[in-house]
């Protein structure tokens, strides 16, 4: 195991700073350089902007629980459907499952006592909380962007152009942090492993974010080269997306998708990371099939640049195309499925401890498969033409992105919190909101397949009569979720404060950020640590799995 | 996937460089973002071949592009990838003063190239908004323009930094190598933006 020699004097660490033990709590606000503090700032603030998101959809459901636009103006709906969108992908999953967990965990997993580039990685967090501003200011300005979160031409060139401008703005900047960290995470990973590190003993969680970077890394920019034409169209009078000048909006529609479908592998991809770190732990089982599980997510993010036109088929795209890309967007479900049945493999008679965060992971598998088949429909060009801008495509993807992504992120604060922060969270709490996160996404994503089979379309205030109790059902269950939030926030902020004491490893996890205190010293360790067996070595060297004080691994208490 | 033993005790030079930049990685970094880099322009490229595709006659009677002066600039900035190129070299050498005087020279190239587009907008006789592709002309020219003017300032300020003693020598020499290898990428996309937009016009 990834263990510290503790029978080694320490020694004095070489050229090291002297550094206080901890960061003070006024550390946080800073341009603070350390991989921990940026990971919390990141962690902090998506939950900050994850409020603000939910917020929003909170009102457009309160709108639509009637059939009339009696609630919100048209044009505030269509802001606040905008920017909800816009806020939970780029500045709640993103930000959290990359920038927060990617920079708290992959120094502390792979030994290493920062990142690559500390300075570029703080920078990278500071370009967030300006974008935030941007959206909220565009909302004073002239009511917010309302396009939509895809902004397509010509609607995006006709609609409010000074917050759509901001969009854009803002959405360079969250796009310029993610390349920055992409850079960081990559050039830290191949280069900065504790030398007895192999890439093939590395956590699966770093393969994942391997995966991510690369992803980041080439899609990223063609959104920015999208967002600048659009930018140039709106502000200065060129018709690069105007047909009536000879532009052309489906080139808008091919740059934007060209990023934005791997977004979606952005989103889950370190979910799918986390879902391995977290089943092995609290299966006490070695991970079934590492390598199969590291390669998927290298294949999830190859063919995952192959198959964007899939948002597009009709959009008049030539047979050929939709052939094409029908078959790769299918062909993604196989690595997919590849990583489920491993984790179900992985359960399999495994000693299961259902902790919360193992709940959150279970929970995970279930919704994920059930989106994750919807979304293979959706691939079908013949289907996805029927159903297309419906309902449907909205249960779709907020299954994957709420009941994969946001269970993962919740899975993952449950998992790590306690070396985050030293102190474990209330586990009954836990529970609870678990149990109302669970009921409240059935309850809120699943009548909206239902929806869009029988042809109620998406990104309306208004809606024929006919819908109307279902989507007082979807309605209901968004309050659910609301309410959901409150006892996660209650309980992360009484357990900061106040929780039990966790210990180094409460877990008796076998990756190497739990072979350092909680919360971690700020270079990480006293003595990077060696590596002696693998991440996932459960149940097979039980003569050295003790816990902080000795005792064995079986008595452990949740 | 049995963990190795090792009982090495830990040197590994991450202690010494702790919170700060790590030396050694810095250009990994940098080509890694410039591949980043690379995909934005791609973008632009695409865009401006799928216009072309489309278009009845690419480019518009009115918007012929001057051939002759940008083909000089042309000469002029891959060239000044050779000199760049013979600076590092000359610091690698510990000769200092030898890299000042050809990262001088890359800078008066790099500034003549860019004085060199100026000049060919100014005489052009279409703006930015004429038609479709004057709008690709001017987006993709002008944005290889800064990139070449953060490339200079890159460059100056290397220079800056070489006049304090010993701050580069043939143990230390990242930032020249650096500035190396970005002038490198801002002259890759000026071939391919040469090729797509001022070559591809003598093609009907």
């Amino acid at each position: 195991m990834a263990q510290a020699d503790l029978s080694m004097p320490p020694t004095e660490v070489q050229g090291g700073h002297k550094h206080p033990d901890k960061w003070k709590w006024y550390d946080y606000f800073t341009f603070n350089v350390d991989h921990k503090v940026i990971g919390i700032q990141y962690l902090v603030t998506s939950f900050l902007f994850y409020l603000v998101g939910g917020f929003m959809a909170v009102l457009m459901r309160t709108e639509l629980a009637t059939p009339d636009s009696d609630f919100l103006s048209p044009e505030l709906y269509n802001a606040f459907l905008t920017n909800h969108g816009t806020i939970m992908i780029f500045l709640w999953i993103v930000p959290a499952a990359i920038g927060g967990f990617g920079n708290y965990l992959i120094p502390l997993m792979i030994g290493a006592r920062d990142m690559a580039f500390p300075k570029l990685n703080a920078l990278a967090f500071w370009l967030n909380p300006p974008a935030g501003l941007l959206l909220a200011a565009s909302f004073f300005w002239g009511g917010g962007a309302q396009s939509g979160w895809t902004s397509y031409p010509p609607l995006s060139e006709i609609t409010a152009n000074l917050p759509q401008t901001l969009w854009c703005l803002a959405l360079v900047m969250v796009g310029t942090s993610s390349i920055l960290g992409s850079v960081n995470f990559l050039v830290t990973i191949w280069k900065m492993r504790v030398p007895s590190m192999k890439w093939d003993e590395m956590p699966l969680f770093c393969w994942a974010m391997v995966a991510t970077s690369i992803l980041a890394l080439f899609a990223t920019p063609v959104l920015a080269a999208a967002l600048i034409l659009l930018m140039f169209d709106i502000n200065l009078g060129t018709s690069f997306f105007k047909p009536d000048a000879g532009g052309n909006v489906v080139v808008y529609q091919h740059l934007f998708w060209f990023y934005s479908h791997p977004a979606v592998y952005l989103m889950i991809l370190p979910i799918f990371g986390i879902m391995s770190e977290v089943i092995p732990v609290h299966a006490r089982k070695p991970i079934f099939g590492y390598k199969a599980i590291a390669y998927s997510s290298l294949t999830i993010c190859l063919v995952g640049l192959f198959v964007w036109v899939h948002h597009m088929f009709t959009s008049g795209t030539a047979p050929w195309m939709r052939i094409f890309f029908t078959i790769s967007t299918l062909i993604v479900a196989v690595p997919t499925g590849v990583k489920i049945f491993s984790w179900v493999a992985t359960l399999w008679g495994g000693k299961i401890r259902y902790t919360t965060a193992m709940l959150f992971a279970v929970g995970l598998l279930s919704m994920f498969v059930f989106g994750g088949l919807s979304g293979v429909t959706l691939g079908a060009a013949p289907f996805d033409i029927h159903v297309h801008d419906t309902y449907y495509v909205v249960g779709h993807f907020h299954y994957v992105l709420f009941g994969g992504s946001v269970f993962g992120i919740y899975a993952g604060v449950y998992h790590w919190f306690p070396k985050m922060t030293g102190r474990m969270l209330n586990e009954p709490l836990g529970k609870v909101h678990f149990v109302l996160t669970f009921i409240g996404t059935i309850l809120t994503f699943t009548p909206m397949h239902q929806l869009g089979m029988s042809g109620m379309p998406r990104r309306v205030a208004m809606y024929d009569p006919q819908f109307t109790s279902l989507n007082q059902l979807v309605t209901v269950g968004a309050y659910v979720l609301a309410v959901s939030v409150i006892p996660f926030y209650i309980n992360v902020i009484w357990s900061w404060m106040a929780g039990a004491k966790a210990g180094p490893n409460p877990w008796n996890a076998l990756t190497m950020e739990w072979t350092t205190a909680s919360p971690p010293i700020i270079e990480n360790w006293e003595v990077l640590p060696v590596l002696t067996h693998g991440p996932y070595d459960y149940g097979m060297d039980r003569a050295s799995e003790v816990g902080p004080a000795g005792e064995p691994i079986e008595a452990t208490k949740v | 996937m049995q963990g190795t033993v090792d009982s090495t005790p830990v040197v590994t030079g991450h202690e010494v460089a702790a919170h700060e930049e790590h030396q050694d990685l810095r250009v990994l970094g940098l080509i890694t973002f410039l591949c980043s880099e690379f995909l934005m322009f791609a973008g632009f490229f695409a865009v401006f071949l799928v216009f072309r595709g489309s278009a009845a006659e690419w480019p518009p009677k009115e918007t012929e592009v001057e051939l002759l002066l940008p083909a000089v600039n042309t000469l002029i900035l891959v060239s000044s990838s050779w000199v760049i190129n013979l600076g590092t070299k000359a610091i690698k050498n510990n000769d200092l003063a030898g890299m000042r005087k050809w990262f001088g020279i890359t800078v008066a190239m790099g500034a003549v190239f860019l004085a060199g587009q100026v000049y060919e907008y100014m005489n052009l006789g279409y703006g930015l908004k004429t038609n479709l592709f004057s709008n690709c002309f001017y987006l993709t020219t002008g944005f290889h323009g800064l990139h070449v003017f953060i490339g200079l300032l890159l460059i100056m300020g290397v220079l800056w930094r070489s006049r304090r003693a010993d701050h580069y020598s043939s143990l230390a020499h990242t930032g020249p190598e650096m500035a190396e290898i970005y002038w490198h990428f801002v002259d890759v996309v000026w071939i391919v933006l040469f090729s797509l937009i001022y070559l591809l016009t003598l093609i009907k």
